[in-house]
């Protein structure tokens, strides 16, 4: 198909830091995904699994330790600086915290702006009317634009951040929890948003989430993350509806239902503890020590990311064995 | 369902036409309903609401306007030597007396005043740009040139200062350049120090990632970013900082370390007037009253600012 | 059976700030039973934490303040708690009423070890021996389900994980017993897995301990499974309470509605536009006349704008503040439960 062009592949990507003599934490270790041009990928997984520096790997604020992220046809890490420039303009980033996301000493125009002033895109006239464009894009208005952030919510601090990544008119935008720190309410706006704005200009997002049922609601597909491991990747209806790793099952049987009755007949897979420091991580599968169907292998070797499905991959040494396949 | 529902009409008549459907037409719901109010006018309000501080500024602006058209009122020239008016007490004539050669001591404070006082600044201007800048670039670099910068700070830190000051005014000469640039020597190490931890503070916050993520350089990280956002801190520091360096100044000139003749200052005044305490008490209290009321007033606007820029007291 | 243990009436909170007086929270009135859950719902900055700091005694003298006069009233077993000094609420505090909140790593405090903090919440409240204390606080931990619990005990904060942190902070709250515990958002720091295992974890020891729970949260989600009843609020009012059931099957405001389809379902389409809210909340500096929903209200009408709707009643447990109940309102086009409860 035409529209399955690869927009982003990543490849073995790996990112330790160092955090003493001989301790490296391993917060990406060996992760592989494409994206195509127009879809949004999701990556979820608990806090401490990877998956926002994964994402800032991939957008070139981090340096990767091993691996590669090749954008179309070249590896983002061995650009130089003008072209490393000319990237910023493809790719784009939204993050988390609405509070500290946006200097609190700019006005809310100027933030927006900093992309056009940095890459000269519009001067003078063009420029207030491209940022005044860009706030009616996010549900503001032109009166917003001499503001300061700290007069507004949550929710409309995460819109002018989106109002932010948009300026440069990029194709590529991490999403990376855009969404975590908003109230119910709100996220619904902002995913609305995020889902009208692709369709509108075909953009491709990267979507970090611990919240799965968003996550399912906005990407095509989604790779599910643990200790710096991808565990299990898929489509996502297929991974939702068949998850094939206990560590996705768990996650999955976790996800409160806003509805009594069947909250209160759901059987929850229990996970127990809390998951492990990703400092000088154990050989063997990652999820061993929390998994009730571990057995000697999975303690031994690191399972490899194996296609069970079509189009469903999966990290486990029993996956087979234990979904009928 | 009827008689459940209780509603109470007083002077509230609810016509039909009250029941239209309007949906959310004409209300936006984005609306910001109080005024916008900057970052600066903001601190400038609680500042304002800050008694003691505002007592404190308009002391400072009372002592800056004294200096500098006392000896217009007076009329006096600070050199003038009257050897028949020696060790006058305070009169109408010259209202803090005469000192022991018999110039008008009101004068001699006012011009001695300016020269404390411009010696605090420059010493401040000067702590600030070294102090700010090696700071800002130990912080932003990181590694090496961290590393580098802050042994400096530490060798210099604890060189002990008053030597320093002798060696400089003995190579150098007495002058008050050697003596701005005696005192500013060591005293940056404790401004690039804050302006360090400051800025490796908030060059972690994801509006700078965000900045770099749109390709800003380093220059406009620093220009945009960081410097607006330590800004206020440094404010502080400075208030605080013009006293003290008054007052060392005040002391060299007390120990003989200071300004020249027939250049004076509160210093090289009080230590003048120290010599005549036992007969002419006046002589020392003028120039001690007006360091005293300095000092005073720059702390305390050091720390109604300290107080009005303290995220945690906004309200 | 049910016998109320705590009620609150006609709670008005109110903060000065530069910009003008926040009214906070703005005549609530409600009531918990002895061993129940009551989860207060609503957006941030609506007035949920607001009535819970002010039931423990905990909002700030110095630029709030608190209508003590005529009805209002917050009665802990027939006493009223605003007339209490700082000395009887700390006899309260920690010992009959306990809280938590969102995150842990504020509440504990980071110099002293977690048993150590445990044990001086039992010695304040109980005439114990420090040997005691230290029997109670291990048991304790056990009790919040923290492995190890003798070594534990010896550990400093910020050696336990998230999680784990949450439980301690139990652990501390839940040292003396307390009749009646407030959970602020307890889970919203935390991850899906964890959030399940310390709503559990709640849940049970509300039944060992027979304590009352106020569940604060801006997630109806969690709510489904642990509360009995329920209350929205929003712009410092409360606009609907009812029975869990009720609540999430015949809710009959149309913002308990709105929070309710703004969850999306597992089995909803991808993509599909999801019910959202449009705009903010109020300013509560300014609150809007009349209903303080309506300016994102797809049902408002005029009458919503000019003056605030009474309470309509619909069962002994579920009440709602809203125009469309009344008999001259304009029902076309509103969600088939909402219509079968209004009146024509």
């Amino acid at each position: 198909m035409a529209e399955k062009d690869v927009l982003i592949e990543v490849k073995d990507l790996k990112k330790y830091f160092k955090v003493g003599k001989n301790a490296w934490l391993k917060a990406v270790d060996g992760v592989d995904f494409k994206i195509y041009k127009g879809e949004t990928l999701g990556l979820v997984g608990e806090s401490g699994c990877g998956k926002t520096t994964c994402g800032k790997t991939v957008m070139g604020l981090y340096d990767a330790t091993g691996g590669q992220v090749i954008f179309e046809g070249t590896d983002i890490h061995s650009l130089n600086r003008k072209e490393k420039k000319e990237f910023t303009k493809r790719a784009q980033i939204i993050f988390q915290d609405p509070y500290s996301s946006l200097n609190p000493r700019m006005t809310v125009g100027d933030i927006i702006g900093e992309g056009i002033d940095i890459h000269n895109l519009y001067k003078g006239e063009e420029r207030a009317e491209k940022i005044n464009e860009l706030l009616e894009m996010v549900g503001l208005n032109k009166e917003h634009a001499s503001r300061f952030p700290h007069e507004f919510s949550g929710g409309q601090r995460q819109r002018i951040g989106i109002a932010r990544a948009l300026a440069v008119e990029p194709d590529f935008i991490v999403c990376d929890e855009p969404i975590s720190a908003l109230d119910v309410s709100i996220q619904a706006q902002v995913v609305n948003l995020l889902i009208e704005l692709q369709e509108k200009k075909g953009l491709t997002y990267l979507f970090i989430a611990h919240d799965l049922s968003m996550v399912k609601h906005i990407s095509d597909r989604v790779g599910v993350m643990y200790l710096g491991n991808m565990v299990e990747f898929a489509a996502s209806d297929e991974l939702y509806e068949h998850p094939i790793h206990p560590y996705t099952k768990a996650l999955m049987s976790a996800i409160p239902i806003p509805d009594p009755d069947v909250e209160h007949e759901k059987k929850r897979i229990p996970i127990e503890g809390e998951i492990p420091s990703p400092i000088n991580p154990k050989p063997g599968c990652r999820f061993a020590a929390r998994c009730r169907y571990a057995k000697d292998i999975c303690r031994q070797d690191t399972p490899k990311l194996v296609e069970v499905r079509t189009g469903h991959y999966a990290a486990c040494h029993r996956a087979g064995e234990l979904n009928d396949i | 369902m009827e008689e459940n529902v209780k509603m109470n009409m007083e002077d509230f008549s609810l016509t039909d036409d009250l029941f239209v459907r309007v949906g959310t037409e004409g209300l936006s719901g984005e609306e910001i309903g109080r005024k916008s109010l900057t970052y600066w006018a903001d601190v400038w309000r609680r500042f304002r609401s800050n008694k003691l501080a505002l007592l404190g500024m308009f002391l400072l602006i009372g002592v800056v306007v004294l200096l500098f058209t006392g000896p217009l009122i007076s009329g006096k020239d600070y050199q003038f030597i009257d050897a028949s008016l020696k060790n006058i007490s305070p009169c109408a004539e010259h209202w803090f007396g005469t000192d022991d050669m018999g110039r008008d001591l009101f004068t001699r404070v006012c011009v001695g005043g300016r020269i404390s006082i411009y010696i605090g600044l420059c010493c401040t201007l000067v702590m600030f740009v070294i102090g700010a800048l090696l700071g800002a670039l130990a912080g932003l670099k990181g590694g090496l040139v961290d590393d580098v910068i802050m042994r400096i700070c530490e060798f210099i830190g604890n060189l002990p200062y008053l030597i320093i000051v002798v060696i400089l005014s003995m190579v150098m000469g007495r002058s008050l350049f050697s003596l701005v640039f005696a005192m500013s020597l060591t005293a940056w190490v404790g401004t690039a120090r804050m302006v360090r931890g400051q800025i490796l503070q908030i060059k972690e916050q994801d509006y700078v990632q965000a900045a770099k993520a749109l390709g800003a350089d380093t220059g406009r990280i620093i220009m945009k970013h960081l410097l607006p956002n330590t800004l206020g801190i440094i404010m502080v520091d400075i208030t605080m900082s013009v006293p003290g360096f008054i007052f060392s100044e005040a002391f060299l000139s007390y120990i003989g370390l200071g300004v020249k003749p027939p250049e004076t200052s509160w210093g090289a005044l009080a230590s003048a007037g120290q010599q005549q305490l036992m007969f002419y008490p006046y002589q020392l209290f003028f120039p001690c009253l007006l360091i005293v009321l300095t000092i005073l007033s720059f702390h305390l606007i050091g720390d109604g600012l300290s107080d009005a820029l303290d995220p945690k007291l906004r309200q | 059976m049910s016998e109320k243990i705590l009620e609150v009436k006609d709670l008005h909170v109110s903060f000065r700030t530069y910009a003008g007086v926040s009214h906070a929270v703005r005549g609530v009135d409600f009531y918990l039973n002895k061993g129940e859950t009551l989860a207060i719902v609503g957006e941030s900055g609506c007035g949920k934490t607001v009535t819970s700091k002010a039931i423990m005694g905990l909002l700030a003298a110095s630029n709030t303040d608190i209508k003590k006069d005529g009805e209002s009233a917050i009665l802990f077993q027939g006493e009223n708690l605003l007339n209490y000094g700082e000395k009887q609420m700390s006899q309260i505090r920690g010992k009959r009423i306990s809280m938590i909140f969102q995150d842990p790593m504020t509440s504990l405090n980071p110099t002293m070890k977690i048993g150590d903090q445990i044990m001086e919440s039992i010695l304040i409240h109980q005439k114990v021996t420090k040997e005691e204390a230290r029997k109670q606080a291990l048991h304790m931990l056990e009790l919040v389900k923290i492995p190890n619990a003798e070594e534990r005990l010896k550990q400093y904060p910020f050696e336990f994980s998230g999680g784990m942190r949450q439980r301690a902070m139990i652990a501390v709250a839940l040292a003396c017993k307390p009749e009646i515990l407030i959970a602020d958002e307890p889970t919203t720091a935390l991850d899906v897995t964890i959030q399940a295992q310390i709503m559990d974890l709640i849940g049970e020891l509300q039944k060992e301990l027979e304590m009352a729970v106020i569940l604060v949260t801006h997630d109806l989600g969690v709510v489904a499974s642990v509360a009995d009843r329920i209350q929205v609020m929003y712009a410092g009012k409360i606009v609907e309470r009812g029975t869990v059931k009720e609540i999430f099957y015949e809710s009959t405001h149309p913002y308990t509605r709105a929070l309710l389809n703004s969850v999306p379902k597992i089995h909803t389409n991808n993509k599909e536009v999801l019910y959202s809210l449009k705009g903010t909340p109020p300013d509560l500096i300014n609150p809007p006349e009349g209903c303080s929903f309506a300016p994102r209200c797809e049902y408002g009408m005029m009458v919503c704008r000019k003056k605030y709707p009474e309470i309509t009643r619909f069962s002994d447990s579920q009440e709602c503040s809203c125009w469309l109940y009344h008999p001259k309102a304009d029902t076309a086009g509103l969600p088939e439960g909402m219509i079968r409860r209004s009146v024509k």
